[in-house]
């Protein structure tokens, strides 16, 4: 390709970039005429290049632009959508023309009459001021020549003979208006325009002096060689750390730091503003606002945050999906909104941020939110989860089935999206690059997305561990916390269907023994061992190892062909001593092991399974220690060890009544202390056994009449219960026992609203015989 | 010159290549010059869990990774003593290196294209797919193998 057509590829593509959003902008700020100089300026140079370059069909529609854009800035003309939408449409000719350049290094063939037309009725609209460019106007000194249409204006004949005259006036134009600019006297209002334009090229020139284009192939192979320098460095640190007193030392270790910001500097030259990334989004929403009648503001902040460009390329497509989906889902009509009691227009918030060494992008809409009730019944619906599995399921996991692939709840299929294509993509996408997606939703008051994306692919920083004598990296970002278990602790291990689990917290965590997943041997070794718990989306596992080193920044190199199927591996790197060890990739062993989801298409088998898995831990599968205790009702009463505080015994004498309510000065404060039967009376018994309770940071202490016992049961519920602050009735240790319900007492001690059928509860406080209060 | 154009003695005029030579158990085979970027002596092989049998593991070649293919896992020769010393052939082949691990290394041979018959249609299967010709030489058979398909072999379908 002719260098001359390259260059002005490169800088037109990025200019029209830029473009798109200059103007929605300027549709929304008419009155900024610096934003509408540079618009002007970006088209005014594409149509005098083309000239040069004989592209005469660009050249009509950038003509035609140009006058639009000309009469705005002198104020013939006012900003108004349709006007607007017709400059767009040039822009968009342009790129398109500019495409077929690239592909076939010609013009392509096409009419532009009918755009150029719409575009120069625009000028007829503006009362009889006639349609000068600028450049017009150079030749044109007097501004009263009559609807002037010089050669310029008007889409010059294809023939190949025609273009030297189109060169010509061009050249002419630009000699005269250089001149033109120089002689200050000379300058009435028609050169004012020129006057400008020459002074805002000679920042841009400026601005471009401190940049270089550099060719993305020279910064990959720069990267490259800091990343083998980084290892030789490294290897030269661990020679110079093993030797005394080495004349070396001192060297090294200025190597070291050089090679630090080195590295430094060579990744920074990788990167790019994330708003390189947004630049299309704008002018996105803008046109899906018009055509769907609704009024949608997009908000962007952090758009100078910094990312590698390798992750830039990936996450534009997702991101412009998101955006997408929430302006065609999320946001809606005017009208709708208003019965909603929202504002007419819509807010999209889009927004990144560096936290850690992630970068953190938030989509956040004030839309209809995503209705749970539907994507659950859609789930059940395809058959991804069985019914009673789904409602058991927190809405927080059934939103996870939107990433599912072919999954839409749109009750509509609009042009836009609803044909649930994409959001497994997305999903997918960002799992590549090492992300996470996460999805919350608030029916009625909008959506957020929230995707977090290492800063870089090139070098990551990760955990090295050990199994079985082998070493492997686990990258730093999935790593969520290291639990070591020694031998005493390994009653907290329970199996369940062959598959083990820590208690962590109380939770369960799936664990995954890193040596029988790789098919290791078994090294004879010391019974402590340790846990990687590691976040694949929003499954958490723990992977065994036998050890835990330490954590390196490590350059990822890629597996090659013959071992890339093996879903266990992330890519392999080397490290200081020079030694070859393979990333582990906890999102394909979570799939392996099928501990989590992945983008496979059992996915929805395996989340049904997991929530199944999870049920069934709540429901029976599961040990649990439970405190049961006798409340004066017919059957014992139950409650799970782990939503007990403490066991108190307080003597009368420590019961206050106060504000109607019965309390007791316990550690420091007063915790309401209520009956856990309705009919019990306090002060019958001293002293008086209570369990006490807390969540978060309320306290509050249940009155029984003696703790019976704490044994270790499936709790099941066989049967929901019809008295409040019963959660159901489960057989445990043999006799059916009723399961109290913690939380309705929390609420009920600290007045908290209760459901009207709740009245029963409120009986102890005011039922009690009541003497004075101490 | 991995390739030359020579006038042999019948005045006709007959390309020739030159190959790499290796020793499999008590076999020679030959691999094109011109795919060979270098031969090791026995390096540091780092194994990779669950790889195919024949895939050693990766080594560390002043940096870059290269795949270890062992030859003779993959042409179902005997396992090689524990002992037994090991020479890597380092191929380039589509940008990725490999080294195959062989027995021995001989000296570079220059074979005219006429001289190199087909494989006999009696040999192995997997020796058959993994060579694309023979050369009868006064020392005994040449095979020669050809990268593309030796790799082949083991690649991981899908």
């Amino acid at each position: 390709m002719d260098d001359l057509l390259r260059d002005f590829l490169t800088e037109s593509n990025e200019n029209l970039g830029k473009l798109d959003n200059d103007i929605v902008e300027l549709e929304q700020h008419p009155e900024d005429t610096a934003r509408l100089n540079g618009v002007f300026r970006t088209i005014h140079t594409i149509k005098g290049t083309c000239g040069f370059l004989g592209l005469v069909r660009l050249e009509g529609v950038a003509h035609a632009a140009e006058n639009v854009l000309d009469a705005l800035r002198a104020g013939r003309l006012t900003v108004e959508p349709e006007l607007i939408g017709d400059v767009l449409a040039a822009i968009d000719c342009i790129k398109s023309v500019l495409q077929a350049l690239e592909d076939t290094e010609a013009e392509p063939e096409g009419d532009d009459a009918a755009l150029i037309q719409r575009l120069e009725q625009w000028l007829g609209a503006e009362g009889g001021a006639h349609a000068n460019t600028p450049a017009d106007g150079v030749f044109a000194i007097t501004p009263s020549v009559p609807a002037a249409t010089p050669v310029a204006s008007r889409p010059a004949p294809t023939t190949a003979d025609a273009q030297p005259a189109v060169v010509a006036p061009v050249v002419a134009a630009r000699e005269q208006s250089v001149a033109a600019t120089s002689d200050s006297s000379g300058a009435g209002s028609s050169w004012d325009g020129v006057d400008r334009r020459g002074k805002g090229e000679s920042a841009a020139a400026h601005v471009a002096d401190s940049t270089l284009r550099v060719g993305v192939d020279v910064l990959d192979k720069l990267m490259n060689l800091v990343g083998e320098l980084a290892l030789g460095r490294n290897q030269l640190l661990q020679l110079a750390a093993n030797a005394d007193e080495s004349p070396f030392a001192k060297p090294v270790q200025q190597l070291d730091r050089v090679t630090t910001d080195l590295l430094e500097a060579v990744m920074k030259t990788r990167m790019q503003p994330i708003g390189n990334a947004w630049t299309k989004l704008p002018r996105l929403i803008r046109d899906l606002a018009q055509s769907s009648g609704k009024q949608i503001t997009l908000v962007m902040h952090g758009a100078e945050t910094d990312l590698d460009r390798q992750i830039l390329q990936a996450i534009q497509d997702p991101l412009t999906h998101m955006i997408r989906n929430s302006a065609d889902h999320g946001v809606e009509t005017p009208d709708v909104r208003r019965a909603a009691g929202k504002p007419d227009g819509g807010t999209i918030h889009l927004s990144a941020r560096h936290e850690g060494g992630h970068v953190v992008i938030e989509i956040v809409d004030d839309g209809a939110g995503i209705n749970a009730s539907r994507v659950r019944r859609k789930a059940v619906e395809r058959g991804l989860v069985k019914a009673d599995v789904a409602d058991a399921m927190p809405d927080a996991q059934i939103l996870r089935f939107i990433f599912e692939p072919g999954f839409s709840t749109a009750e509509q299929v609009t042009n836009v999206s609803g044909r649930g294509v994409g959001m497994d993509v997305v999903r997918s996408n960002i799992d590549a690059i090492g992300g996470t997606v996460e999805l919350s939703s608030q029916p009625g008051r909008g959506t957020t997305v929230r995707i977090k994306i290492p800063l870089t692919l090139a070098i990551i920083s990760a955990l090295l561990v050990g199994t079985a004598g082998e070493s492997f990296a686990v990258p730093q970002i999935g790593i969520v916390e290291l639990v070591r278990v020694t031998e005493e602790q390994h009653t907290l291990v329970e199996t369940v269907h062959g598959t083990q689990f820590y208690r962590l917290r109380e939770t369960l965590l799936p664990l995954v023994p890193l040596r029988a997943l790789l098919g290791l041997e078994a090294a004879a070794g010391s019974d402590t061992y340790n846990i990687v718990v590691c976040q694949v989306g929003e499954a958490r596992f723990g992977l065994v190892v036998d050890d835990v080193f330490d954590t390196q920044e490590i350059v990822v190199k890629p597996v090659g062909r013959m071992i890339k199927h093996l879903q266990a591996y992330a890519g392999c790197t080397i490290t200081g001593d020079g030694r070859v060890i393979m990333i582990l990739d906890p999102a394909g062993i979570a799939t392996i092991a099928q501990v989590a989801s992945n983008e496979t298409r059992d996915e929805a088998e395996q989340a049904a399974l997991a929530a199944e898995r999870a049920l069934a831990a709540l429901q029976t599968d599961t040990k649990e220690s439970v405190l049961l205790f006798d409340a004066g009702y017919p059957a014992l009463q139950a409650v799970p060890l782990s939503l007990v505080a403490r066991l108190e015994e307080f003597p009368l004498s420590s019961l206050e009544e106060a504000d109607g309510h019965f309390l007791v000065q316990y550690r420091g404060a007063l915790m309401p202390v209520i009956g856990a039967n309705a009919a019990m009376n306090l002060r019958a018994m001293d002293p008086r056994p209570v369990i006490v309770f807390s969540d978060r940071n309320r306290t509050m202490g249940l009155a029984v009449n003696e703790i019976r016992d704490i044994v270790e049961e499936h709790v099941e519920l066989q049967r929901r219960a019809a008295r409040p602050g019963v959660l159901g009735v489960s057989v445990i240790a043999g006799r059916a026992t009723e399961v109290i319900d913690t939380d309705h007492f929390l609420r009920h001690a600290h007045g908290e609203s209760l459901a009207v059928s709740d009245g029963v509860a409120a009986v102890p406080t005011i039922d009690l015989p009541t003497p004075a209060a101490a | 010159m991995s390739s030359a154009t020579l006038a042999s003695p019948s005045g006709r005029v007959s390309a020739q290549l030159e190959y790499v030579t290796f020793r499999l158990a008590d076999q020679w085979l030959g691999i094109p010059v011109m795919m060979v970027q270098e031969v090791l002596v026995a390096m540091r092989i780092a194994r990779v869990p669950m790889a195919p049998d024949a895939i050693a593991g990766f080594l560390n070649l002043r940096g870059q990774i290269v795949t270890a293919v062992d030859l003779r896992k993959t042409l179902r020769l005997p396992v090689r003593d524990a002992e037994a010393e090991i020479m890597n052939v380092v191929v380039l082949h589509e940008g990725e290196l490999f080294a195959f691990m062989v027995d021995e290394v001989g000296d570079v041979v220059s074979v005219a294209n006429d001289l190199v018959d087909p494989t006999p249609a009696t040999l192995d299967p997997r020796w058959r797919a993994a060579c694309t010709g023979i050369v009868r030489r006064d020392r005994g058979l040449l095979l020669v193998m050809s990268v593309l398909e030796v790799l082949r072999l083991e690649q991981p379908s899908g």
